[in-house]
């Protein structure tokens, strides 16, 4: 690697690629071919950078100059005047949305300026297709020193004293949970890395496993060393092709160099990890039901207990740790728990990713310490919302978590406090809604969700989400009564108390939330039969505005329906009766002139 | 239609799969996947064939099958559509989106059309957020989708063939 003078890291993330970062590497590639310097750079395709709203990403090493936004066409350019002259290619760095200033490192951004990067400490850094680069960034070091100067005992003891918490959702302790996997005797034991992200909205553990496949790999075998496994699982969603092809390499990499497999570093420790499919079904992300799912079967949970630590897949005790969770471990032992500890709030330590997405104008993946308020990464780190329109509500934790409005965006975030306001940590998902936002829309949206994903198993989850959905699309036709919000709270209470797993339990979360918080939209659509964002089509009209129509035809052009007439200079007039409510015309009219609602 | 010939190759394909499999405990969802992957969908032939391989009941394979939605059993178009519905995208319009397509194909969403060109589904958030909203059609990615863009996408494929 020293052999290079520059290295140009380009992000090969999923929204990167989307945009065309592939052909980008390829474009550069050719360049430095052409210019004759391909002994004297390197393009590297790297993990995400988070910054997925800039995408596709270019940072030049060792000058720390940060390029966003990059198109193919521009790799010509960058190399011959940034590579071969050392002047900036200006355009392509980020502008200061305030002072309008362009900015060249990644620290200098306010995206990346109040992140601390643990779990992602390798994205957007090394090329995770290379062993060797995971392994340059101290990579498989925790292993070593935890297979040769710990035991089983002091490494469980250290991730307890880390006070590490399960970044799933839950926020079980981790080290309590390798503790109790432990102390169940049996001739086999599992670990399973639960990388069945389906919460819609979330990309972390993806990104993570697109990005540094390694950490995930040696985190595993530190918990196999810990537990007394010989074997790993990783349940990964079969929608995520790029991150499995990324596993596959990784460990056959790391098979190759004995960091898997047999009598890892010489200390007779055995591990080996295995890849398997989900197949689409949100509920496998519950762990009963992962192991089912790993075993080939259905992926329905069962009651606990017994917990998987006591009998998991085929019977055998075994762990289920969280993606996050396990890319957390390697630096835990690297740096110390006392180090982790001091990061984020006393009941929990450390950061969380959030995939944060939405109404808010810098979208992308931030890792934050445990403790920032909302209000700094909606605003601090996300740029505020989109288009400068007002905020309304920020929903964390997918189809089991809540609404968040602004007056507490103040709030430190750790696990107690998001469920203490009615929402929760969940897998890091965090999504922005806008002023256009319907909440009763968006409640509908979940409780849909839920309803295709309930498994089935037990009653109040299957036939309460389908009742819960039925009274939603009734409110947002129009046809809803206040009787009918009543009975969403009480349906709602039932199937939290009545359902096996988490899903029924949480699920309708989303509902209760908006309900709380936004009793006066719901009132809206079942009294007045309103709808005061202008989503639900049945309950809001557009209409012409005739102090401000200038007559300039443009909405009578755009109509699909062909429902707008009127003369040219003359004030438009819309028919209601042939209106499909599209909003064709009111994204088109540049005069204001037309309202909705 | 697929050739005799190429039909008997894609079982051979399935059989070494199935046979290369050091541990076969647990191995129907992988197999699965592979015979979707090779067919483009699980038919009955394929399903019974794999019960009996894999020493499982029938009846049990098809319960697993129904029970995720990456299974199917009926074959698709030669284009799938996924609009994305994940909160990111449905949040920036995309079920504006997925009804303009249903619109201009004349199908509804799990559809295919009368040709077999086109198959038109939704689909759990493919991670590419900040693109929102996003529709797949086979393995391309389109960004930032706006209404108006939805018939380009579909003639981009129309004239292709």
């Amino acid at each position: 690697m020293s052999n290079f003078r520059m290295h140009l890291l380009v992000c090969g993330g999923t929204g990167c690629t989307a945009s065309d970062s592939l052909e980008l590497v390829k474009m550069l590639k050719e360049s430095i071919k052409k210019h004759e310097i391909t002994n004297e750079v390197e393009v590297v395709v790297t993990g995400c950078f988070g910054f997925c709203e800039k995408g596709p990403i270019l940072k030049v090493y060792p000058d720390n100059v940060f390029y966003i936004t990059v198109k193919p066409e521009d790799a010509e350019e960058i190399i011959t005047e940034h590579v071969i002259k050392g002047r900036k290619v200006e355009r392509l760095l980020y502008v200061e949305p305030n002072t309008k200033k362009r900015l060249e490192g990644q620290k200098s951004i306010p995206f990346y300026k109040k992140q601390i990067r643990i779990a992602l400490r390798n994205c957007g850094f090394i090329n995770p297709e290379d062993i060797n680069e995971y392994i340059a960034a101290d990579g498989y070091q925790a292993l070593a020193k935890c297979l040769t100067e710990m035991s089983p005992d002091e490494v469980i003891d250290t991730v307890v004293q880390s006070g590490l918490r399960g970044r799933g959702g839950g926020g079980y302790p981790t080290g309590l949970k390798w503790k109790y996997t432990r102390q169940n005797q049996s001739d086999e034991k599992y670990i399973i890395c639960n990388a069945d992200e389906g919460d819609p909205g979330a990309f972390m553990d993806r990104s993570i496993l697109e990005g540094d496949p390694h950490s995930v790999l040696e985190a595993m075998a530190i918990a196999g060393y810990a537990i007394g496994a010989q074997y790993g699982y990783i349940y990964i969603r079969a929608e995520y092709p790029l991150a499995i092809s990324r596993l596959e390499i990784a460990i056959k990499q790391a098979r190759k160099l004995g960091l898997l497999g047999e009598d890892i570093f010489s200390t007779g420790f055995n591990f080996n990890i295995g890849l398997r499919y989900g197949a689409g079904a949100f509920v496998c992300g519950e762990e009963t039901a992962l192991i089912h799912s790993v075993e080939g079967k259905r992926g329905e949970p069962s009651s606990k207990p017994p917990f998987p630590a006591q009998r998991g897949v085929w019977d055998k005790p075994s762990c289920v740790n969280n993606v996050e969770t396990f890319a957390n471990i390697p630096p835990i032992f690297l740096k110390g728990p006392a180090w982790f500890k001091k990061i984020g709030t006393e009941k929990s330590p450390g950061t969380k990713v959030f995939a944060l997405a939405g109404k808010v104008n810098n979208v992308g993946l931030v890792e934050v310490p445990m403790g920032i308020t909302l209000r700094e990464v909606i605003f601090d780190i996300g740029g505020g919302i989109k288009n400068n329109k007002r905020f309304k509500a920020v929903q964390t934790g997918g189809p089991s978590g809540g609404c968040i409005t602004s007056e507490n965006l103040d709030i430190p975030i750790d696990y107690e406090s998001l469920s203490s306001i009615g929402s929760m940590m969940g897998s890091g998902g965090m999504i922005v809604m806008d002023e256009d936002n319907c909440m009763v829309d968006i409640a509908k949206f979940y409780i849909e969700f839920t309803k295709d994903e309930s498994c089935g198993k037990c009653t109040p989850c299957r036939i309460g989400n389908t009742r819960m959905l039925e009274i939603l699309e009734k409110i947002t036709k129009g046809n809803g009564t206040e009787q009918d919000l009543k009975d969403l709270v009480e349906l709602g209470d039932v199937i939290k108390d009545t359902s096996l797993c988490g899903l029924g339990q949480t699920s309708p979360n989303p509902v209760l939330s908006t309900l709380h918080y936004f009793q006066d939209e719901y009132l809206a659509h079942v009294r007045d039969k309103h709808c005061p964002a202008g989503v639900c089509q049945a309950l809001f009209s557009f209409r012409i505005l005739p102090e401000k129509c200038v007559g300039c035809t443009a909405c009578a052009r755009i109509c699909p329906a062909h429902c707008i007439e009127g003369e040219r200079k003359k004030v438009h007039v819309i028919d209601q009766s042939r209106c499909i409510k599209c909003g064709a015309c009111y994204n088109t009219c540049k005069f204001n002139a037309i309202e909705k609602g | 239609m697929e050739s005799k010939c190429d039909t008997q190759e894609k079982f051979k394909q399935l059989q070494k799969f199935i046979d290369s499999m050091e541990d076969r405990r647990g191995a129907l969802i992988a197999v699965l996947h592979k015979a979707q992957h090779l067919y483009g969908y699980l038919s009955n032939d394929v399903i019974f064939y794999i019960a009996e391989k894999l020493e499982i009941p029938s009846a049990k394979v098809f319960g697993v099958i129904s029970f995720y939605s990456y299974f199917t059993t009926e074959p698709r178009g030669k284009y799938v559509i996924n609009v994305c519905l994940g909160t990111a995208c449905f949040v920036r319009g995309a079920d504006a989106i997925m009804r303009e397509f249903e619109k201009i194909l004349n199908i509804k969403a799990g559809e295919t059309t009368e040709d077999k060109k086109f198959t038109l589904s939704g689909l759990r958030c493919i991670g590419a957020c900040g693109l929102a909203p996003v529709v797949m059609v086979n393995d391309k990615v389109y960004g930032r989708v706006e209404l108006n863009q939805v018939k380009t996408i579909i003639e981009e494929y129309q004239e292709e063939a």
